[in-house]
C-alpha cells in the first residue's frame, strides 16, 4: 500500500509535447480513475507511472520515493493490459508464477500465492489452461491474477474492461470494485468510459489533450464541473449547451432569443452583461403547468426508454437543441409546445472563451 | 468451382493423376532400376522390380561404385547429413539472434547493418565462386565440414522471416515481461523463443533440404574423396572411362540421396509448406 | 515497420549481431569486392602481376562470341525452363484447387520434386533419356525419332529444360496453390452469376488476382534458372555439345576454376552479379506496390 504522487509531470515526443502537467496526489489505498477521450493522454500517464514511458519533465513518487529513473520491474507495480498480454505459450499458472519466478522467490510461497489469487478469482479449475482456452472475461482475470500474486505497491489498470462484451463488462466492474474493496491496495485506473469511472473512482481525473480539467470526486464532476469539457463529458445523456448573456446586474441569464432564467442567490454582479455558456442537464428539467414555465421547448421527437423519456426538442424561436429526459412514459406529438422549470441550482455558467466554470 | 460438372471433375482428377505420373515417374524408373543388376539395365529397359535391392544397396553403401573410386555411399551420406545438420542449426542460430536484435534494440548502424544483411540476398554463391574459394583456403578450411556450412550459413532468408515474425509479436507482451521484471536476454529465452517454434520448424526442413542438396560449394572445396557429399558424390559416378556403366548402382545412390530430404518433407509437410509460403513473402 | 517497444541494452544488440555480420563480411561482402576488383585487372599467368585495364576484361568478354553464345543459351533455357515450371505448376494447382475430396493426396504426391537437389533430377532424367537405355530414349527410338542427346545439342538443351522445370513444378504448384486459395469465394462466384464461364471467369477474374503470385514466382524461377542449375548442367551435359548448353553460370565455373582466368570469370561473375541485383531490385520494389494487372 502506497500513495503515489505526480508533481508537474510533463511529457514530450520529440518536439510535441503531449503532457502539459499534471499535478495529482494519489492517496495510499484510494482507488483513482484517470478518465477522457481517445487521445487525450491518459495511457501515456499510466505508462509513465509504469515506468514504461521515460518522463520528460516532472517527479512521479510511489510511496515516498522518486522513481522517474526506475525499471518497471523496480518500482513494485503491477499492471493489468488491455489486451491482456497473457503468455501465449503458457499455462495459466505459470503466467500468474511468472513475475514471481524471476524475482526468484521460493516455489513454494509462488504456489501458495498463485493459489491464492485464484481462489479470489475463481479460475482455480484453469490453472492448467492456456489462454487460448480462456474466454474473454477469463483471460481478464488471468491478466489480474499475475498482479495480485505480486502484492505490489500500487495496481495500474489500462482500459482492461474495453474488449469485453457490455454485460460482461458491467459484471467485471462490480467484480473490481469489490476486489479493491477487499484487497485495498492503490490503484490507478484508466478508461474513456465515464460509468467506469463513476463506479468505480473514489476520485476522477479528467483528461482532455494532455491537460487535466478536474481532479474530483465522482459527485463533484457530476454536480460542480470545473470546465465545460467535464460538463459535457460526464452524464448521459450529455449536457445541454446554450448560448446566452447574463443580465446587466447578474441577476439572471437570458438565453439567446428566448427565455431568461433566474440565477440563485446573488446572482453573478461582477459579469453583468457578459455572454456566456449555460449547461443545464437534461435530468434537471421539470415538467411545469402551463404559464408559469421559464423555458419554452417546442418537442421535434421522443424516445421511450421505458423506465424513462428522452425528449429532442429546441428552444423557442432561434432553435437551440435540447434534449430532456424525463421519468415515466410520456407520449408527445411533434410540434407538442412543453413549458419546462429548471431549479436555479441546476444552472451550469461557463466563460465563452475558457471554458472554465463561472461560480455562482 | 462453381457449376456442378461431374465431367470437369474426372477430367480434374484425371489431370492430377497425369501431374503425379509426370512428378513421380522418373523416381519411379530410377527405383526399379536400382533394383536390378548392371546387365538388365545396360540395354534394355525395365519396367518391373528386380532381385537385387539389397545387394546393390548393401554394396554402395558400404564400398561405394568400383569403378569410380569406390568411395562407400554411407559415408557420402554421412557428410552430407553433418553438412545439412550444421547449416540449419548455425543458420538458425545467427539469424534468430541479429533479428532479435534489429527488431528489438534501437543502437547506431542498426540500419546499416541490416542492409548488408539484405545484401546476401543478391549474392548467392554463384556469383562469387572464385573468391569466396580463396577465402576458405586461405582460412584452411578446405576439405572440412566447417569450410562446408560455415560460408553458406549468413544469408538473409531467415533473418528476414524472423523479423516479420517478431514485429507480430504485440508490444504488450514485451511490456508485460518488463512489468514482471524480464530483462532481454530472458525475455528471448522464456517467450520470444518458445512463440517461434513453428517458425523454426518451418525452417528446419526448408533449411534441411537447401543444405543437404548443396551441390557447388562442395564440389569446390573438397579435394578429399572421403569428403565427398552424396549429391556431388553422384555426377562422379556417371563417368566411367572404360568400364561398364552401372547404372544399377547409381540410380540407386540416386534414391539414396533423395531419401533424407523426401522423408523430411513428407513427415513435417504442414510445417514445410507454412515456412516455404511465409519466408517468401 | 519499428517496434514501439525495445529494450536499451547498449552492447548486447552488437553482441547479438555480429556472428551474421562477420560470416556476412567475410564470406560474402569482401569476396564479391574481390570479384568487383578482379574484374578491372588482369593477372599475368603466373600470378605475380596484376594490371589495371579499365573495362578492358568486360569489352573483351561482350565481344566473345563463345560469351554471347553462352548469354543466348542462358536466355533460351531461362525462359524455356521458366515458361514449362510456371505454367506446369500452374495447371496443377489450377486442378488441385478444384478437388475437394483427396487434395492433400495430391498435394503430398506432388511435392517430392522439391526435395531433390537439381543435380540429381538431372541425373534421373539422363537415366530416362539414355540414348542406349533409357526408357523415355527407346520409347522415342521406336516411334522413328532418333534420339541422342550426346551427339544433338538441340536435345541436350531438351533435356535440361525437362529436368530443370520438373524440380521446380512443385514450387510454383505450392505457391500458385496457396495464391489461388486466398481468391475469396465471393468474387467468383459474382462473376458466376454475371454468367462468366470456367474459361473466361479464369482468365479475366482468377488470373488477373494471382498476378502478384505470378510475378514472384517469375522473378524466383529466373534467379532459379540462372543459378540453382548449376548441378544439372554439371553433372548431365558438361555445357556440351558443343556448348549448346553451356549456360553463364556453368561458364563462370568453368573459365574460372577449371581454366584459371581469374579476370574473365571475375568479369562474368559480375554481370551476374548485376543481373542478381536487378531482379532483386524489381521484385521488392515490385512487392511493395502489388500492382494487379
Amino acid at each position: 500500500m502506497a500513495n503515489v504522487t505526480l508533481k508537474d509531470v510533463y511529457k514530450s515526443f520529440g518536439k510535441n509535447e503531449v503532457i502539459h502537467g499534471i499535478n495529482c496526489e494519489i492517496k495510499s489505498g484510494e482507488f483513482v480513475a484517470i478518465l477522457g477521450p481517445s487521445g487525450c493522454g491518459k495511457s501515456t500517464a499510466l505508462r509513465m507511472i509504469a515506468g514504461l514511458e521515460v518522463i520528460t519533465k516532472g517527479e512521479i513518487s510511489i510511496d515516498g520515493k522518486v522513481v522517474n529513473e526506475l525499471e518497471p520491474a523496480d518500482r513494485d507495480i503491477a499492471m493489468v493490459f488491455q489486451n491482456y498480454a497473457l503468455y501465449p505459450h503458457m499455462t495459466v499458472f505459470k503466467n500468474m508464477a511468472y513475475g514471481l519466478k524471476i524475482r526468484r522467490m521460493p516455489k513454494d510461497e509462488i504456489k501458495k500465492r498463485v493459489h491464492n489469487a485464484a481462489k479470489i478469482l475463481e479460475l482455480t479449475e484453469f490453472l492448467d489452461r492456456k489462454p487460448r482456452q480462456l474466454s474473454g472475461g477469463q483471460r481478464q482475470r488471468v491478466a489480474m491474477g499475475r498482479c495480485i500474486v505480486r502484492e505490489p505497491k500500487v495496481f495500474l489498470f489500462d482500459e482492461p474492461l474495453s474488449n469485453l462484451d457490455a454485460k460482461l463488462r458491467v459484471q467485471m466492474r462490480l467484480y473490481l470494485r469489490n476486489l479493491h474493496e477487499s484487497l485495498g491496495i492503490t490503484s490507478v485506473y484508466v478508461t474513456h468510459d465515464q460509468m467506469e469511472a463513476m463506479t468505480l473512482g473514489d476520485r476522477l481525473i479528467i483528461l482532455e489533450d494532455g491537460h487535466v480539467q478536474q481532479i474530483g470526486s465522482p459527485l463533484e464532476v457530476y454536480e460542480r464541473p470545473a470546465t465545460r469539457f467535464v460538463a459535457g463529458f460526464i452524464g448521459s445523456p450529455a449536457m445541454n449547451f446554450f448560448d446566452a448573456q447574463l443580465s446587466n446586474n447578474g441577476s439572471a441569464v437570458e438565453l439567446a432569443g428566448s427565455d431568461t432564467l433566474a440565477l440563485s442567490n446573488a446572482g453573478l454582479p461582477d459579469f453583468g452583461g457578459q455572454e456566456v455558456i449555460l449547461g443545464i442537464r437534461p435530468e434537471h428539467f421539470e415538467l411545469t403547468d402551463e404559464g408559469a414555465g421559464k423555458m419554452h421547448t417546442t418537442v421535434d421527437h421522443v424516445e421511450t426508454l421505458g423506465a424513462d423519456t428522452l425528449v429532442h426538442g429546441h428552444i423557442g424561436g432561434n432553435g437551440a437543441f435540447v434534449t430532456i429526459r424525463l421519468p415515466d412514459t410520456h407520449h408527445f406529438k411533434k410540434g407538442t409546445a412543453l413549458p419546462l422549470a429548471v431549479p436555479a441550482e441546476k444552472l451550469h455558467l461557463f466563460d465563452k472563451d475558457s471554458g472554465n466554470r463561472i461560480e455562482n | 468451382m462453381v457449376e456442378n460438372r461431374p465431367l470437369m471433375t474426372v477430367l480434374t482428377h484425371a489431370m492430377l493423376f497425369l501431374a503425379i505420373i509426370i512428378v513421380l515417374f522418373p523416381i519411379y524408373i530410377a527405383f526399379v532400376a536400382s533394383t536390378h543388376e548392371a546387365s538388365d539395365v545396360l540395354m534394355t529397359v525395365q519396367g518391373w522390380f528386380g532381385n537385387n535391392l539389397v545387394e546393390n544397396y548393401t554394396l554402395i553403401l558400404q564400398s561405394g561404385k568400383a569403378t569410380t573410386g569406390g568411395i562407400p555411399v554411407g559415408t557420402m551420406m554421412w557428410n552430407s547429413l553433418i553438412m545439412a545438420l550444421g547449416i540449419v542449426f548455425g543458420k538458425i542460430s545467427i539469424s534468430i539472434i541479429s533479428a532479435y536484435a534489429i527488431v528489438y534494440f534501437r543502437f547506431r548502424f542498426r540500419m546499416f547493418f541490416f542492409w548488408i544483411i539484405f545484401m546476401t540476398l543478391m549474392l548467392p554463391i554463384e556469383v562469387r565462386i572464385l573468391p569466396t574459394y580463396h577465402v576458405v583456403a586461405s582460412l584452411g578450411l578446405l576439405n572440412s565440414y566447417t569450410g562446408l556450412t560455415l560460408p553458406l550459413i549468413a544469408s538473409a532468408t531467415a533473418t528476414f522471416l524472423f523479423r516479420q515474425f517478431f514485429l507480430t509479436v504485440p508490444d504488450e507482451l514485451t511490456e508485460a515481461a518488463r512489468v514482471d521484471g524480464a530483462g532481454p536476454i530472458r525475455f528471448f529465452f522464456d517467450i520470444l523463443l518458445p512463440l517461434s517454434r513453428t517458425n523454426i520448424a518451418a525452417l528446419c526442413v526448408i533449411l534441411f533440404i537447401y543444405g543437404w542438396n548443396q551441390y557447388m560449394w562442395p564440389i569446390l572445396i573438397t579435394t578429399d574423396k572421403s569428403m565427398t557429399t552424396i549429391v556431388m558424390g553422384i555426377q562422379a559416378m556417371l563417368y566411367v572411362p572404360d568400364a561398364i556403366n552401372e547404372w544399377n548402382l547409381t540410380m540407386a545412390t540416386a534414391i539414396l540421396a533423395m531419401l533424407p530430404p523426401v522423408v523430411v518433407i513428407l513427415v513435417l509437410q504442414r510445417q514445410f509448406v507454412k515456412g516455404l509460403i511465409e519466408t517468401e513473402k | 515497420m519499428e517496434k514501439r517497444v525495445v529494450f536499451k541494452n547498449r552492447w548486447l544488440p552488437y553482441l547479438l549481431v555480429t556472428p551474421q555480420i562477420v560470416i556476412t563480411l567475410v564470406f560474402f561482402i569482401w569476396p564479391a569486392g574481390q570479384a568487383l576488383k578482379q574484374s578491372v585487372f588482369i593477372e599475368d599467368p603466373f600470378g605475380l602481376s596484376s594490371e589495371f585495364v579499365w573495362f578492358d576484361n568486360f569489352i573483351e568478354l561482350f565481344s566473345d562470341p563463345l560469351y554471347i553464345g553462352s548469354l543466348k543459351t542462358t536466355f533460351i533455357f531461362s525462359a524455356s525452363t521458366s515458361f514449362l515450371a510456371l505454367s506446369t505448376g500452374l495447371l496443377f494447382a489450377v486442378m488441385a484447387d478444384r478437388v475437394i475430396k483427396g487434395a492433400a493426396f495430391y498435394k503430398s504426391a506432388l511435392l517430392w520434386p522439391y526435395a531433390v537437389a537439381p543435380a540429381v533430377a538431372g541425373v534421373l532424367w539422363l537415366f530416362m533419356l539414355s540414348p542406349a537405355n533409357g526408357i523415355l530414349a527407346l520409347t522415342l527410338k521406336s516411334l522413328g525419332y532418333d534420339w541422342n542427346h550426346v551427339l544433338k545439342g538441340g536435345q541436350a538443351m531438351v533435356l535440361v529444360v525437362i529436368a530443370a522445370s520438373w524440380k521446380q513444378i512443385a514450387y510454383n504448384f505450392l505457391f500458385f496453390l496457396a495464391g489461388l486459395q486466398m481468391i475469396p469465394k465471393s468474387l467468383i462466384e459474382a462473376a458466376a452469376i454475371d454468367g462468366a464461364r470456367p474459361a473466361k471467369r479464369f482468365w479475366t477474374i482468377i488470373f488477373p488476382l494471382l498476378s502478384p503470385t505470378t510475378f514472384f514466382l517469375l522473378v524466383v524461377n529466373v534467379v532459379y534458372s540462372f543459378f540453382e542449375t548449376f548441378g544439372i548442367i554439371h553433372a548431365v551435359t558438361q555445357g556440351g555439345p558443343y556448348k549448346a548448353t553451356d549456360i553463364l553460370v556453368y561458364k563462370v565455373y568453368r573459365d574460372g576454376f577449371i581454366g584459371l582466368d581469374l579476370g574473365g570469370s571475375a568479369a562474368q561473375s559480375v554481370v551476374l552479379m548485376a543481373i542478381v541485383v536487378t531482379l532483386t531490385v524489381i521484385q521488392f520494389r515490385y512487392l511493395e506496390r502489388k500492382v494487379q494487372y
